[in-house]
């Protein structure tokens, strides 16, 4: 009975959404969009891009446009990080992994040390040239993450530096800051683009977008590696 | 068509989320609820002569490229929905060493 009122309530809602926006004569068709109408025209605009210098638009509006947005968005995931480390926290000594279900085998153990080094350069290539190609600071610091998580899995006796992970994630945060805030200084606003924006698609290029751009994937590959460990270990005495 | 296929997943979350009774479930309900949500908002972008949003040595004028501001809000996005999951998940492992079940009907019978 309750999963026929709930497939009801579900039902009755995507259809109540559909036949609004069918109707609506401001929603646009699928693939049929006029980017003039919009203001995404003044962010590919020619003269626009050459201001900020960065190749890869969507990074120019994440980061050059929207960097306060950017910066709030960072501070999410640092609460966030911080509420796990607050929900696992009270328990002394946390110094050993979960027991797995599973026991890494010879070639899980082997495997993952030859592998942890591609996945480290190709995530650190991905952050610098967030604003050249696809990808940029949040991916490659997923990827940091993911890293950590691959040598967690494969040694029973592997423990991060978790101190560091800290110390990384709170200089790459009061940096980001800092730098926000040497726009105040050498310019008008707050995270102005105060360095020379260069030519467009060149690695030294849109002034400060690729710096904090590294610092955002250094944060959020600390922040996500700090979650790991808050979920993989246990204290001494359980 | 792919903004129907969204909001199918959006509603397929909202039905697990009012009928599962297992916290984790509901934490995988919320999660394809956030799916259908990302590609609702990028498919309102979309193009079909757009490029993706990059300037290349190719790129001159009277190129169509697609919306690259549902893109940039969907990272935000997703970024928060991972921060989001990570404590729910937490908090779902604590209620576990508490009661041992991730099942509410049975947390119930504990009380």
């Amino acid at each position: 009975m309750k999963n026929i009122l709930g497939l009801f309530v579900a039902l009755l809602l995507g259809v109540f959404i559909i036949l609004a926006l069918d109707t609506s004569a401001s929603f646009p068709e699928f693939g049929d969009i006029d980017l003039t109408e919009r203001v995404s025209d003044e962010y590919l605009d020619g003269n626009n891009i050459d201001d900020v210098g960065s190749a890869n638009i969507v990074t120019a509006i994440v980061v050059g446009y929207r960097g306060f947005d950017t910066l709030g968005e960072v501070t999410v995931l640092f609460i966030s990080a911080l509420g796990v480390a607050l929900v696992f926290g009270g328990v002394p000594n946390k110094q050993n992994r979960l027991d797995l279900k599973f026991k890494p085998n010879f070639m899980l153990k082997t495997g993952s040390k030859i592998i942890f080094g591609f996945i480290l350069v190709t995530s650190l290539y991905i952050i610098f040239h967030g604003h050249l190609s696809p990808g940029g600071g949040f991916p490659g610091g997923a990827m940091i993450a993911s890293a950590i998580l691959l040598l967690y899995l494969s040694d029973d006796k592997f423990r991060s530096n978790v101190k560091g992970f800290k110390l990384l994630e709170g200089i790459a945060g009061s940096l980001f800051v800092i730098i926000g805030l040497l726009g105040l200084v050498f310019a008008t606003y707050f995270l102005q683009n105060f360095l020379p924006a260069g030519t467009v698609g060149e690695i030294l290029s849109a002034g400060i977008i690729p710096i904090i751009y590294v610092l955002i994937g250094l944060k959020v590959g600390s922040e996500i590696s700090g979650i790991v460990d808050n979920f993989l270990t246990e204290g001494e005495s359980v | 068509m792919i903004q129907y296929a969204a909001i199918i997943l959006f509603v397929f979350g909202i039905y697990g989320l009012l009928t599962n009774r297992n916290i984790i479930k509901m934490i995988i309900s919320l999660n394809i609820m956030e799916v259908g949500l990302f590609i609702f908002i990028i498919s309102i972008g979309f193009s079909y002569d757009g490029i993706a949003p990059i300037i290349t040595s190719a790129s001159g004028s009277g190129l169509i490229y697609v919306d690259p501001l549902p893109q940039a809000l969907v990272l935000t996005a997703i970024v928060i929905g991972v921060g989001t999951t990570a404590l729910a998940l937490a908090i779902a492992k604590s209620i576990h060493n508490k009661y041992n079940t991730f099942n509410l009907d049975e947390m119930e019978e504990e009380l």
